[in-house]
């Protein structure tokens, strides 16, 4: 029997304002796309939420159009004036927090209590993070004047819609890009909610263009010619194709991809917190994380104690409706998505490795997969290897420093990872060694406007976020003045 | 030396010091960023309607009402007392808190007042605040204490014995007060405030612990800060973990400055996800306070009525 039970805390689904239908936004107007119609719907309930008109291919020319020629007086503008329109927009985020935090979780099935702490205000921090750059690109190491490199193609995907959006758009403004941007096809609703802002912000037209649609689109807006730079987060497979597509086009890329992210926990780890960091490496966001610590390398000698932990952990964690402010797991954001999951899992269980999930009730419509602990897995299972993108840790074990960190960069991936110790000089050690974009240490996804975020091998290249967020849209000048 | 626990790998460590030392050493470190982390993910817990309404209760159930004071009389002590069985005059659904807590020579008259209720009373003991006296000092006073009729000794450790790393010292001063009480119950206060560390926390957390401490409580009240959430994170974990490797339940205690329902509500929840639901109770579960209660009534009052009163719909003891 519960002796303490949490009284339903929903968040009004009113709030998120949601009209009956969407559509794009090119050169400061909204209208409807030429593309299909489609429905969306919540990944929670599976029921449609909304109606979107998605862009077609002459969309996407006349996007390209619109940023083409919204590019030099933008570019031209001062960095200051830039940055006045930025902070505009960030503060508009700030002022539509809510409404933009339950679209989120009506949207895409992740927790109200993360889109309302993590997303949206890292969202707006990003804008407010590049605003302050605008006027100092001069003195940020890429020559006295850099230039922008002009128009940017961006897809985003489906796991942090508005955080990725952010991601995207605040560095290309502030460096004097204009963009056009894709975001997902299951999750569009925060990027045109967005685009609503920016126009309210009276940014000139064409700047911002968002196009939602599938993957059509998103092929459209690579292929175009009227684009200089295309910047994608996303799977590693697309990824790929996106680099085939781009190859001799003089076009320039930056990927951010998948991960299998090791977190790696010594004996001398406090554990308490660690656990903390593994649950939120994992869980959070449904392991919608391309970053998520979904490789658990555990010192042998603390296994058991370390997973007895986690059990007791994972009991606490709270599955259900997004719009609860005490969910802390919420719903997969599609039938695919869950398909895969499934698959991966299954493979697992067929592969030796044994499965463990805490009790936990799943709503009957809707997309939902439990916490999964899987312990017993060695390097070559492909719950060890291949991205899951959901609630499912693989446990594995290893002996020494050095094992944990052969173990650590055996994978195609190297986008992030996690170490647990006390001890400070081994924290230098392993992040010296660590074949990673971002290397935690006692902590685990944690993100900040500030600090550059990318991978090694498969995992992409090019850096978002920090001053390396900007390179990724500048043209490096230097001249000598006699 | 007075080990109370069962014989076993943990009676052992009380050999000497140097055993001492190295298990407390030996405990996982505490993160300060992620517990306070943690804390404070814990304190988005939204607690409303009927949850709301049982944490009230819970926690009028749960509060040791308090006046240390050295202006204490007996008038106050039985104005005290009736306040503690009956919180609100208007309403007798409310339940009657968990104990009154005054200094040893005020127990008589709270013994005498609460007589025939269930209402506990405790007092605090062995030199309270500081515990700068010799430990026959400190016995006498708990002695005397538990003479006139307290059920519950709140001691104080010797704080500089422990940061000078003289674990054995506290550890023996803890058990000689657990033998001095008798079938009185015993609350070891840490005073966090002046351990700062939450990794001296949580050494301190065990000691008193393997010591026989039947609570491990925050603070005097004396000191700021006092009870914190990351601090009361750390005592709530290390009552877990005692349990879960020897099956005995301890209780925790906070006190200071815990003023307001809504935290006490927050920190029922810690209970209820860090420590379990088999803590949420009056037995190992305390708020040491006196102006909480007033709170925790206008919330109930304000939850039952949709209506906030004022200060003088509750009483002021």
């Amino acid at each position: 029997m519960t002796v303490f039970e949490y009284a339903p805390a929903p968040e009004s689904r009113e709030i998120a304002r949601l009209k009956p239908h969407y559509g794009i936004f090119v050169d400061g107007r909204f209208s409807d796309g030429r593309g299909e119609a489609i429905k969306t719907i919540n990944p929670a309930t599976e029921e449609p939420l909304t109606e979107v008109a998605e862009a077609s291919a002459d969309d996407v020319d006349d996007a390209v159009t619109a940023a083409r020629q919204a590019f030099e007086p933008w570019a031209a503008l001062p960095g200051s004036v830039r940055a006045k329109y930025l902070f505009r927009i960030a503060r508009a985020m700030q002022e539509r927090a809510r409404e933009l935090a339950v679209l989120e979780s009506l949207d895409n099935g992740k927790p109200i209590r993360e889109s309302r702490d993590v997303d949206v205000p890292t969202a707006a921090a990003h804008f407010f993070y590049y605003a302050g750059w605008a006027d100092k690109l001069g003195y940020a190491g890429f020559g006295p004047q850099p230039r922008p490199i002009g128009v940017a193609g961006q897809v985003i995907p489906w796991n942090f819609p508005l955080l990725m959006a952010a991601w995207k758009i605040a560095p290309a403004l502030a460096t004097g890009n204009t963009v056009v941007l894709k975001p997902a096809e299951t999750t569009p609703l925060t990027a045109i909610t967005l685009a609503e802002i920016i126009a309210e912000c009276d940014l000139p037209p064409g700047v911002v263009n968002v196009l939602p649609g599938g993957p059509a689109v998103g092929q459209a807006i690579v292929d175009h010619p009227g684009i200089d730079k295309i910047a994608f987060t996303g799977s590693t497979s697309v990824g790929k194709m996106i680099q085939r597509s781009v190859a001799a086009s003089g076009k320039r890329v930056s990927l951010e991809l998948g991960g299998k992210a090791a977190n790696i926990v010594f004996d001398d780890a406090p554990l308490d917190q660690a656990v903390e960091g593994i649950v939120n490496g994992i869980f959070f966001n449904q392991g919608h994380v391309c970053c998520a610590g979904s490789r658990l390398l555990v010192q042998e000698s603390i296994h058991d104690e370390l997973i007895g932990a986690l059990h007791h952990r994972l009991r606490t964690l709270r599955l259900g409706d997004p719009l609860d402010k005490n969910t802390d797991i919420g719903a997969i954001n599609s039938a695919a998505q869950l398909a895969r999951i499934r698959e991966l899992a299954d493979s697992g269980v067929a592969e030796g490795a044994e499965r463990w999930s805490p009790d936990c009730a799943l709503p009957d419509r809707g997309f939902w997969f439990p916490p999964t602990l899987f312990t017993g897995v060695s390097q070559a299972n492909r719950i060890a290897r291949e991205e899951i993108f959901g609630p499912v840790l693989s446990v594995l074990t290893f002996r020494t420093p050095a094992e944990a960190v052969e173990k650590a960069n055996n994978t195609p991936y190297g986008l992030s990872a996690g170490i647990w110790t006390e001890k400070g000089s081994r924290i230098l050690w392993m992040a010296n060694r660590l074949r990673a974009g971002v290397v935690w240490a006692n902590t685990f996804n944690r993100f900040d406007p500030s600090s550059p975020f990318g991978g090694y091998k498969e995992s992409g290249f090019g850096r978002e976020g920090g001053r390396h967020g900007l390179a990724a849209y500048l043209e490096s000048e230097n001249y000598l003045a006699r | 030396m007075t080990a109370t626990l069962r014989p076993g790998p943990l009676a052992e460590l009380a050999r000497d010091d140097s055993s001492l030392r190295r298990f407390l050493h030996g405990l996982s470190g505490v993160d300060q960023v992620g517990a306070e982390g943690r804390a404070a993910m814990l304190a988005t817990r939204s607690i409303k309607t009927t949850a709301k309404a049982w944490a009230i209760d819970a926690a009028i159930g749960m509060v040791d009402l308090t006046t240390l004071e050295g202006s204490d009389t007996p008038g106050k002590v039985r104005s005290l007392c009736a306040k503690a069985m009956r919180p609100d005059p208007s309403d007798a659904g409310v339940p009657a808190v968990a104990a009154v807590c005054v200094y040893p020579d005020l127990v008589e008259t709270a013994v005498r007042a609460l007589a025939g209720s269930r209402v506990q009373v405790a007092s605090v003991a062995t030199a309270f605040p500081s515990g700068r006296a010799a430990l026959a000092t400190k016995l006498v006073d708990v002695a005397e204490a538990v003479a006139a009729g307290a059920s519950e000794i709140d001691m104080v450790i010797d704080r500089g014995a422990f940061l000078a790393g003289r674990y054995g010292q506290v550890f023996d001063e803890i058990a000689a007060v657990k033998q001095a009480c008798g079938s009185a119950h015993l609350k070891v206060i840490l005073e966090t405030g002046e351990l700062v560390t939450l990794d001296n926390v949580r050494r301190a957390s065990w000691l008193a612990l393997l010591a026989g401490g039947d609570f491990i409580k925050t603070s005097t009240g004396k000191v700021s800060p006092a009870a914190t959430p990351p601090v009361a994170l750390v005592m709530l974990q290390a009552v877990r973990d005692f349990a879960d490797r020897t099956g005995e339940l301890r209780g925790v205690k906070l006190a200071g400055g815990i003023r307001s329902a809504k935290e006490a509500v927050r920190y029922l929840v810690m209970v209820n996800e860090v420590a379990g639901q088999a803590w949420l109770r009056p037995e190992a579960f305390r708020f040491g306070a006196s102006s909480l209660l007033n709170d925790l009534l206008q919330q109930r009052h304000k939850l039952a009525t949709g209506a906030y009163d004022g200060p003088d719909y509750v009483t002021v003891d």
